[in-house]
């Protein structure tokens, strides 16, 4: 995120783009309530009408996939309306002329089409977002669970860009990590292409930097391979050995008959994790370890505050903190490793190796944390990005997108989207919160979400078994009828092994960022006989 | 916009020229909070507007009439209050002993004896007797949601819960039903918290002073002053929510959102308050397991970590370091993260390293 929680319930205008907040961020969704509460507009754009929506100023319910024809539509108008803020445009920003002539090819009308709404529509969203400043723009998986989802985010950042709200509290770009520490692990280097403190690995100076701060041998330069490529990497023998911690991949990725083929392929499989898992069943070692409240650590959120995690009970067994089992295997291949807690790791490596956290030491998170960049230890944090416009890397770079169709579109065989996501009660493959007292009786099984102007044409009632079927896959759920998935649209979760929506899921991945396209693909339903 | 400061005299009978400053468009409460001065409240939470219903925080101020409640009089330059005048008190015993009259306020049966606003208020104002007789009919309890109780018989109908569900996560599912002492707490159409629209974030019991509402998985864990208070951060979504834990004997009893910090200010939704015990499961993994002849059998660490060494070793010296590959957890800690990138790039030699980033 470019901003802060704090500025949410003081926007006078938010665009909240493919977020289901109220199930996904509950606590985030309160602040953009109590800024509608506060008389601030929202405009939620999303197919289904979300919680959120009930709480619009106007609800844009675009068919799944269409978002940049969608954002460049209204970026059309904004700029043959001259709405747009030109001065920022011209001393911020960079690539004005070639986002114009790009958005010029969408006016309203074939936007609206593309998206399933009014033209006028797209002009209302435009006039509204450049008649209040600053507006703030808030996303989720909804823009980058697409084969296009980097191009999305893009259009994001142009939309806020053209309107000059990068840099100013309550603008901004905001995407809600689903994770707790799905910021931080980022921020940690566990990524194929960069160092802790996003620090190149082609670079042959942070490898240098590295590799004395690591005593080791020289670093690889070639940047590696990302989840999918590691997993079709099994399948085809590239990738001998594999080693998973604490994901469940064998639920959480799409096309799980695919999945369990690739990980059943791997000739030595290492598995770490807190409980035994669907993917677990295909390890060749597991390894047990501490969880959350077993453990002193760091979780860094979405809006880049590092904050403290902090014990309360031994692990049970003896199973053993994360960092301390990854220290003997690197012990085994020559490596002796001195920092010996995560306090540490954190204040004698981790600080030291990465500009951005240089000036956080653990004895500074005691009260809220600090967000980064923090770049020596008398800076209080950076709750805001880019701040008045004065971007990081310079200028703000305008890149035109193009739309284009999702992977898998329906068809005759395959008559209905389906889009997925998650719910209120659960999270991610219930490996904890199926495990914790009450939550599985308030949400006890998966069910297939669709509009009861299907449902009766399908001769379909509310409750009832229904079969949904994709190229890959097929699953039996109750149908829930509601009148918040449009017509022509099915919408599942994740939490339960029956009835997961990525038994059906298309892996069609994003070819940059190698996401999948969780939210679009075309599924058959069909009526069950009852019992 | 300028703050502008005003100056009231507060309790000055008897302390001579104590001049109390504020800032323009605070409440007496207000002023008086901010300069250390006591006035009891019950129905008052700092997270939410001023309510007026308890007649707690009663006062004196000087040319008005009656006595006015703090928490809702706007605080103006000069103003001269008295926050603990004989007859204040007077009436703030009253208040408390009706309060008592109509309820079943026992604290023996109470899970929140020890944290209990109006139990401190009675002892505070040594109320010894209850002089009234009420036509009080208990009302059976809500225990249909697997996390919260609802006790009506224990409710001061003070009103924080609603303002919490209505202010605070804005889910409107309770209001105040009926009026004078038929008043009680209900969801729409009178059903079970189970069968209202109520998301079980539990702000309602967070914020209530007394034991109307309690959670349910915290029942016989332990006495509120046995606990320990521990600061951490919500394992759950990517808000990074600020929680007490409250640990008895290494063991987490319940959890209370910490007021006032960032990025949560007080709130915490159903899965952060409500889904740590995945903790205690007896199915945690509690020892490393070799798969041997198609199940998996318990193993020392050195022979689990020889093993994962040695295969990794062979791996890689026969099909090169990029043969190998691996997914850091996103739950996790940085520390974990760190220490795994680390473990790839400087130990296996290949930055076949992952998260679940972009998902």
């Amino acid at each position: 995120m470019t901003n802060s929680f704090a500025e949410f319930s003081r926007a006078k205008m938010i665009l909240a783009i493919g977020t289901n907040m109220t199930e996904a961020h509950p606590v985030a969704a309160s602040f953009v309530k109590n800024a509608t509460a506060n008389g601030a507009q929202l405009i939620v754009v999303d197919p289904r009408r979300s919680g959120l929506a009930d709480f619009a100023t106007l609800h844009v319910p675009i068919r799944v996939g269409s978002d940049i024809a969608f954002l460049n539509g209204v970026m059309n108008v904004l700029i043959t309306e001259n709405l747009y803020d030109r001065e920022y445009v011209e001393t911020c920003c960079t690539g004005f002329e070639a986002l114009r002539a790009k958005v010029l090819e969408y006016p309203p009308e074939r936007s609206a089409e593309i998206c399933g709404i009014e033209a006028d529509t797209i002009r209302e969203v435009a006039r509204q977002l450049a008649a209040v400043k600053p507006a703030m723009l808030a996303y989720t998986l909804g823009i980058t669970e697409h084969i296009c989802g980097m191009n999305n985010v893009l259009s994001c950042a142009n939309l806020q860009m053209l309107l000059g709200n990068v840099g100013l509290e309550c603008g901004g770009v905001n995407p809600l990590r689903g994770q707790n520490n799905v910021q931080g692990a980022c921020d940690m280097g566990a990524l194929p292409n960069v160092f802790p403190g996003y620090q190149a690995v082609a670079d042959p100076k942070a490898r240098s930097k590295f590799q004395s701060a690591w005593n080791c041998g020289s670093l690889p330069d070639k940047p590696g391979i990302m989840m999918p490529q590691m997993l079709e990497g099994l399948l085809n023998g590239s990738i001998k050995a594999f080693y998973v911690f604490g994901e469940n991949l064998a639920n959480t990725e799409p096309d799980i008959h695919h999945v369990e083929k690739c990980l059943s392929s791997a000739e030595f499989l290492v598995c770490q994790d807190i409980f035994p898992t669907e993917t677990t069943r295909f390890a060749h070692v597991i390894l047990p370890a501490a969880a959350w409240s077993e453990n002193d650590g760091t979780f860094t959120n979405s809006e880049r505050r590092v904050n403290r995690v902090r014990t309360v009970s031994e692990p049970p067994g003896i199973s053993k903190p994360n960092w301390w089992i990854f220290k003997q295997i690197a012990a085994r291949f020559g490596q002796n490793w001195s920092s010996d807690s995560a306090r540490e790791l954190w204040d004698s490596e981790i600080s030291q190796l990465a500009p951005s956290l240089a000036g956080v030491r653990y004895e500074r998170l005691e009260g809220d944390g600090l967000q980064w960049p923090v770049p020596s230890e008398t800076h209080p944090g950076t709750p805001l990005m880019h701040k008045d416009g004065k971007f990081t890397c310079g200028l703000g770079q305008l890149i035109p997108v193009d739309w284009i169709p999702p992977a898998e579109v329906p068809d005759e065989e395959y008559p209905f989207v389906l889009s997925t996501g998650r719910r209120l009660f659960h999270y991610h493959t219930r490996t904890q919160t199926g495990r914790a007292l009450g939550l599985n009786e308030l949400l006890g099984e998966e069910t297939a979400d669709m509009s009861p102007i299907d449902g009766a044409a399908l001769g379909i009632q509310n409750g009832e078994m229904v079969r949904v079927k994709s190229r890959r896959g097929e699953v039996t759920v109750k149908a829930n009828l509601t009148d918040r998935v449009p017509p022509g649209l099915i919408w599942m979760a994740f939490h339960f092994r029956e009835g997961c929506a990525n038994w059906l899921t298309n892996p069609a991945f994003d070819p940059v960022t190698q996401t999948a396209e969780y939210k679009a693909c075309a599924v058959a339903v069909e009526k069950l006989p009852q019992a | 916009m300028k703050e502008e400061t005003i100056t009231l005299t507060v309790n000055g009978r008897d302390v001579k020229d104590r001049k109390i400053v504020g800032k323009k468009g605070q409440t007496v409460l207000e002023v008086c909070r901010d300069n250390g001065i006591y006035i009891p409240t019950l129905c008052h939470h700092p997270q939410m507007p001023p309510y007026g219903g308890c007649r707690l925080c009663i006062v004196q101020i000087d040319n008005m009439r009656g006595m006015p409640p703090a928490c809702t009089t706007p605080a103006v330059d000069g103003m001269v209050v008295n926050t603990h005048t004989e007859s204040v008190v007077r009436v703030r015993k009253t208040v408390l002993e009706l309060l008592l009259a109509y309820g079943d306020h026992n604290c023996l049966l109470c899970d929140s004896n020890g944290d209990c606003e109006l139990q401190n208020l009675v002892y505070e104002h040594q109320i010894e007797h209850i002089r009234f007789k009420t036509d009080f009919v208990p009302k059976p309890k809500d225990d249909s949601s697997p996390m919260i109780v609802r006790d009506h018989n224990k409710c001061v109908l003070c009103g924080r819960c609603v303002r919490a569900c209505l202010n605070l996560q804005m889910n409107g599912a309770i209001d105040i039903a009926e009026r004078g002492s038929n008043a009680y707490i209900a969801t729409f159409n009178n059903t079970s918290l189970m069968d209202s629209v109520c998301v079980n974030c539990g702000q309602c019991v967070e914020v209530c002073p007394v034991g109307a509402l309690t959670e349910k998985k915290a029942k016989g864990l332990g006495r509120a002053w046995e606990m320990e208070k521990v600061r951490t951060t919500c394992p759950y979504c990517g808000v990074g929510c600020q929680m007490w834990l409250h640990v008895k004997d290494g063991r987490i009893t319940r959890i209370s959102a910490v007021e006032e910090a960032q990025p949560n200010e007080g709130r915490l939704c159903v899965k952060g308050r409500f889904g740590y015990d995945f903790i205690y499961s007896e199915e945690r993994l509690k020892t490393p397991l070799i798969r041997e002849n198609g199940s998996f059998r318990e193993a020392s660490w050195d022979e689990a970590l020889d093993l994962v060494a040695a295969r990794f070793k062979e791996i890689i010296a026969k099909h090169g370091p990029d043969s190998v590959a691996g997914v850091s957890s996103s739950r996790s800690i940085n520390e974990d993260s760190y220490q795994m990138q680390k473990l790839f790039r400087a130990g296996f030699g290949t930055n076949n390293i992952d998260n679940c980033a972009r998902t």
